[in-house]
């Protein structure tokens, strides 16, 4: 192995090794351990920075398991599309685990949360770079495994254990529908690789759509797609840091970021396409309608998250990967801005979430006033912002394949202006509307910094300066200059309606103006997965667990009779523990046994 | 002397030490240490590379009238030897989590030895007699483990789990000899690799293959609870006391399924053909019915001993595919399931002695007081339900694969087990660990010093460097495996 292959596998070991060095050693030390966990993160960043610029190559592949036709190798595939997503989760990491210094600086149980935070930089840099299904199910099971710990950090809170179990358990009926899919897929292909050229195993194969959208279930727990979604907002009772990182900037968007990995395949099912389409669509705009209700800040912006993910589950769906990937990487930097920006304000409102309760915080704390603002603009699409660019491009190749959808998600992303706008003016601007609102002061530096770097690239990661676009190829060379433009047009337009109708509505207001009790109570899902799956699983176990009692009873009122009899023999041998008569007794029936068999024959 | 026959000395030598009065703890201790070290020198001396089976010994033993020769004839090869891996791993931590100073200590640890030296007996012998033999031995001193030292109910309890397993023994016993009978005269004998090589050669009608193997699925299925003869397990751990839990679940169940694996198949093929249907409708029952059954226990240790019965059912289905992927899965997850499964007894057992509560209603947020031990369960569930980097993953991973090639449909089901096992042990985490403290165990201790969370180090180790490595195990494996499908 030489030593750039070296280098390459120190993108996974410095955060193993951070996560395992503070477990085993350094718990006492919660200082000793955010400066491991951060110089790990650190570290990946360095490397990630060397691998987009070609310095660091692939590494020579383990074979992980290699027998009877199953191989899953260990490697690391370094195309466009992992090297973009590798600047984003390691550059967008670093600046939450700086910020997390400052976040949890008082927190007695940061080292444990740095070592999971550690835990999770490894499992999600193992998705990046993964080069077959296993390998990806592998971290993908790992992300799954440490968002669980983290979301239940504050596990003495019912609140945050029950939100950890859910989330957990949503994931995994994602993930079993992801294995299946991943085993169809070997037994069409007797691989395992990401290998665009083993699709013709498997071209016009009329299984291919149960394949597709088996392995589309993955993505439909991982990334809160509608019906998967119930998990994310809760998981809002994690650390907000940990909101930021792993509940909106990447391993949520990891279920898109593996869509367009096996995009080789689920191009071959249009049908699969066109339910991916429109699940992402459907989730986009009942989470956004859900979001215009909400008064929790934190739930706002997952319910915003959840929306924002449709969208580029939508643009997977209408074959458009790169918009998807290029909005990807403008939501990562702006709703981890977004996050830490709220996190921020919750810092010095001791933890005060309902934006009822907030206003005038423009005054109080400029900074993240600021930053704030340019993640808003970002987010509901203001010219100029990043996020304006990648979802126009998603808008304008959803619009060539679905004009439907085109629609929907235009409207979406005029409810996306108008709740920002809503939840901005509620929180920043007015007066003061509680106590701890009257006595808000700056965030300390460490947590502001981060929010500074995350918003320059939240104002300019849309411009083809910073190259995302660029890395990721050219997306929409066949549209005519014309049609883009309407495209434009339209949607400013409408975000302009949306931010428009959002501040008029909410100025100063200091109650709700109008409640749809639909949007408010989150279309009853919770409600409805209460009395239907829930109760239905119940029932089955309940049921069985009759069943099983009158098993067990019935052997023990009919064995009773039984047992009494050739029971009190062998109680004697217990009572006395002698061997010996046992062994006499077990040895002379064995023997019999066999003399008479062999006799017979 | 082969190193193999060394492992078997050990605990006898131990075995005279106590009755010469030598602390019973400390002579414990000193052989399962031994042996572990042993066992290792073995692993590392085994050379993959070799077919057939290494570290042999092979000694006429006695010649009964009208009965085939019995030889003490003991080896290792790649299935036999990750489970004596096992044995020695969970053997030195049940040891070391018995408790000092228990009411006739050298009874106790006696008997604690004698399951292992059965288990590792039953898992190295090449001859039938002695395999079977070997089985019983160890299965004595759990019963006795069970009767004597128990908790409530102990007495009910244990005549159950004796009788349940003594009929399945017998059933097996009877599977055994009706393999034989069937055997022209000179075909006779104990003797496992002649047995196999015989049954390649020659391979039996299935219709005459489908009575043995029926007895030796029942019998060995009633050993690893295999649905619907499971209603000893639960009840059983939930009573035994925490080592002999360890070592029965851990280690001993294993034996029916070894038995499976190394006898049944091999000799009786055809048996597995005609009654593959049954035992794929009895397998989905271990996982899909028990593990519903699972998800509404009340008491951890019962919930523990219905999840070890649920898991069963994947390594069933491992068997049923009989193809080298899942026949690897199958070793593999004997091992895991062991460590892990030993590993949560362990902990249950800590728990119940440490707050004097094992209903879930009693327990709740003790992740704030026993920081270590939270840790250690939270890894052993994830190991349980199958989380990747720990060894259960490799081993439900190799048996799903191998097993959708056989049958795609069935495995689909099988693997809906991956939500309830999840759903289940995550519960148990919940409401053991999470939430708030309740005021009757506001002051129950953690685990203390290095010496105490020894086995538990051990056990986590063991199923990390499996679950990072599974090479570690297969490297040994899947010569033995290919090669016995190679031939085939």
């Amino acid at each position: 192995m030489n030593t750039s292959s070296l280098l390459a596998w120190v993108l996974l070991l410095a955060p193993l090794l951070s996560a395992f060095m503070i477990w085993a050693f350094l718990k006492p030390f919660p200082f000793l351990s955010q400066i491991v966990s951060v110089g790990a993160c650190a570290i990946s960043f360095l490397i990630a920075i060397g691998v987009a610029l070609g310095s660091i190559h692939e590494p020579v592949t383990i074979n992980w398991i290699d027998i009877g036709g199953l191989t899953v190798q260990l490697g690391m595939v370094f195309d466009s599309l992992s090297k973009v997503m590798l600047l984003v989760v390691t550059g967008v990491g670093l600046m939450i685990h700086i910020y997390s210094m400052g976040y949890m600086g008082e927190d007695p149980g940061r080292s444990r949360f740095f070592a999971e935070l550690s835990l999770f930089m490894l499992s999600m840099l193992g998705i990046v770079v993964a080069t077959n299904f296993i390998m990806m199910y592998l971290f993908w099971e790992l992300v799954g495994v440490s968002s669980y710990l983290l979301i239940g950090f504050w596990f003495e809170k019912p609140s945050a254990a029950n939100a950890a179990t859910k989330a957990f358990l949503a994931n995994r009926i994602g993930d079993f529908g992801f294995l299946l899919g991943i085993i169809m897929f070997w037994t069409f292909t007797g691989s395992l690789m990401f290998d665009p050229s083993l699709s013709s195993y498997f071209k016009g194969h009329p299984l291919v759509t149960i394949m597709a959208l088996l392995l589309f279930c993955g993505c439909v727990g991982k990334s809160a797609q509608i019906p998967l979604h119930v998990w994310l907002p809760d998981a809002m009772e994690g650390p907000t840091p940990v909101s930021a990182l792993i509940h909106a900037a990447t391993m949520v968007a990891a279920g898109v970021y593996m869509l367009c990995r096996i995009f080789f395949v689920l191009e071959q099912s249009e049908q699969a396409l066109e339910v991916i389409a429109w699940t992402g669509g459907i989730t986009a705009l009942v989470a956004a309608l859900t979001a215009t209700q909400q008064d929790d800040i934190k739930r706002i912006l997952a319910y915003s998250t959840m929306s924002q993910l449709g969208y580029m589950v939508m643009a997977v769906g209408s074959s458009a990967t790169i918009a998807a990937m290029f909005h990807l990487c403008t939501h990562a930097f702006f709703k981890a801005l977004l996050f830490l920006g709220a996190g921020s304000i919750l810092h010095v409102l001791h933890h005060e979430q309902d934006i009822w309760k907030m206003g005038g915080l423009w005054k109080k704390m400029p900074l993240t006033f600021l930053t704030f603002f340019i993640g808003t603009c970002a987010l509901a699409g203001v010219p100029g912002f990043s996020g304006f660019y990648s979802k126009d491009t998603i808008l304008e190749m959803v619009g060539e394949k679905n004009k439907m959808l085109f629609w929907l998600g235009l409207f979406t992303a005029g409810l996306t202006a108008f709740y920002m706008t809503r939840l901005f003016v509620l929180t920043f601007m007015g007066a003061p509307k509680s106590e701890v609102a009257e006595h808000a002061h700056e965030s300390p530096f460490v947590m502001g910094l981060p929010m500074v770097v995350l918003s320059f690239f939240a104002l300019v990661g849309g411009y083809s300066v910073v190259g995302i676009e660029k890395a990721l190829g050219t997306t929409h060379e066949a549209m005519s200059q014309a049609a883009k433009l309407n495209v434009m047009i339209l949607s400013v337009l409408v975000g302009l309606t949306g931010v428009g109708i959002g501040a008029f509505a909410y100025w100063n207001k200091q109650k709700e103006i109008v409640i749809f009790p639909l949007f408010k109570n989150k279309f009853y899902f919770d409600e409805l997965y209460e009395l239907t799956l829930l109760k239905l699983q119940q029932l089955l176990a309940g049921v069985f667990a009759w069943l099983d009692e009158w098993i067990i009873g019935f052997g023990i009122v009919r064995g009773s009779a039984f047992l009494v009899s050739v029971g009190g023999e062998l109680l004697r041998v217990f009572q006395t523990g002698n061997i010996r008569s046992y062994a006499f007794i077990f040895g002379a029936g064995a023997a019999a046994i066999l003399v008479f068999f062999l006799i017979s024959s | 002397m082969s190193f193999v026959s060394v492992l078997l000395f050990v605990p006898l030598l131990a075995f005279i030490a106590i009755i010469f009065k030598v602390p019973a703890r400390q002579a414990a201790l000193g052989a399962s240490l031994l042996n572990l070290f042993v066992s290792f020198w073995i692993y590392f001396q085994y050379d993959p590379k070799i077919q057939g089976f290494q570290f042999v010994q092979d000694i006429r033993w006695i010649q009964l009238p009208g009965l085939p020769e019995i030889h003490y004839h003991v080896g290792v090869d790649g299935m036999n030897l990750p489970l004596i891996l096992l044995t020695t791993i969970v053997t030195l931590a049940a040891i070391i989590v018995a408790p000092e100073g228990i009411k006739r200590e050298s009874e106790f640890y006696s008997y604690l030895l004698a399951i292992s030296l059965g288990a590792i007996g039953a898992f190295v012998s090449l001859d039938l007699f002695f395999f079977y033999i070997f089985h019983e031995f160890a299965l004595i001193p759990t019963f006795l483990l069970i009767g004597i030292w128990g908790s409530e109910n102990r007495q009910f309890v244990s005549l159950q789990i004796t009788l349940y397993l003594m009929v399945g023994s017998l059933v097996l016993l009877v599977g055994i000899l009706a393999l034989l009978v069937l055997l022209p005269q000179e075909a006779r004998t104990f003797d496992i690799p002649r047995l196999i090589d015989y049954a390649k050669a020659h391979p039996l009608p299935i219709s005459k293959e489908a009575v043995p193997f029926a007895f030796l699925l029942v019998g060995f299925g009633t050993l690893v609870s295999l649905f619907p003869f499971y209603t000893w397990a639960p009840a059983g751990y939930a009573v035994a006391p925490t080592p002999a839990a360890m070592l029965h679940a851990g280690v001993l169940k294993k034996f029916g399924l070894y038995g499976l694996l190394r006898v049944a198949i091999p000799l009786l093929p055809g048996g597995l053909e005609h009654w593959k249907s049954w035992l794929y409708i009895l397998l989905l029952g271990n996982i899909l019915y028990i593990g519903y059954v699972t998800i509404v226990q009340k008491e951890l240790t019962t919930m523990l001993g219905y999840s070890s019965v649920m898991h069963m059912g994947y390594i069933f289905l491992g068997l049923a595919s009989w193809n080298k992927i899942g026949i690897s899965g199958v070793v593999v997850l004997m091992v895991a399931h062991g460590l892990s499964i030993a590993l949560l007894f362990a902990l249950a057992g800590e728990i119940k002695d440490r707050t004097g509560e094992i209903k879930f209603s009693e327990l709740g947020g003790l992740g704030q007081r026993m920081p270590f031990i939270s840790v250690a369960f939270v890894l052993a569930s994830f190991a349980s339900i199958g989380v990747p980097g720990l060894a259960n993953f490799t081993g439900e991973l190799l048996i799903f694969f191998g097993s959708w090639q056989a049958q795609p449909w069935i495995t689909a089901l099988a693997i809906w087990g991956i939500v309830i096992s999840a759903v289940y042990q995550l519960r148990a985490v919940q409401s053991v660990f999470f939430g708030k403290l309740p005021a009757h165990l506001k002051d129950v201790e953690d685990l203390q010093g290095l010496a105490k969370k020894f086995p538990y180090l051990l056990l986590m180790a063991s199923l990390l460097i499996i679950g990072m490595m599974p090479s570690s195990l297969l490297s040994v494996i899947k010569p033995t495996v290919e090669h016995y499908f190679s031939t085939n």
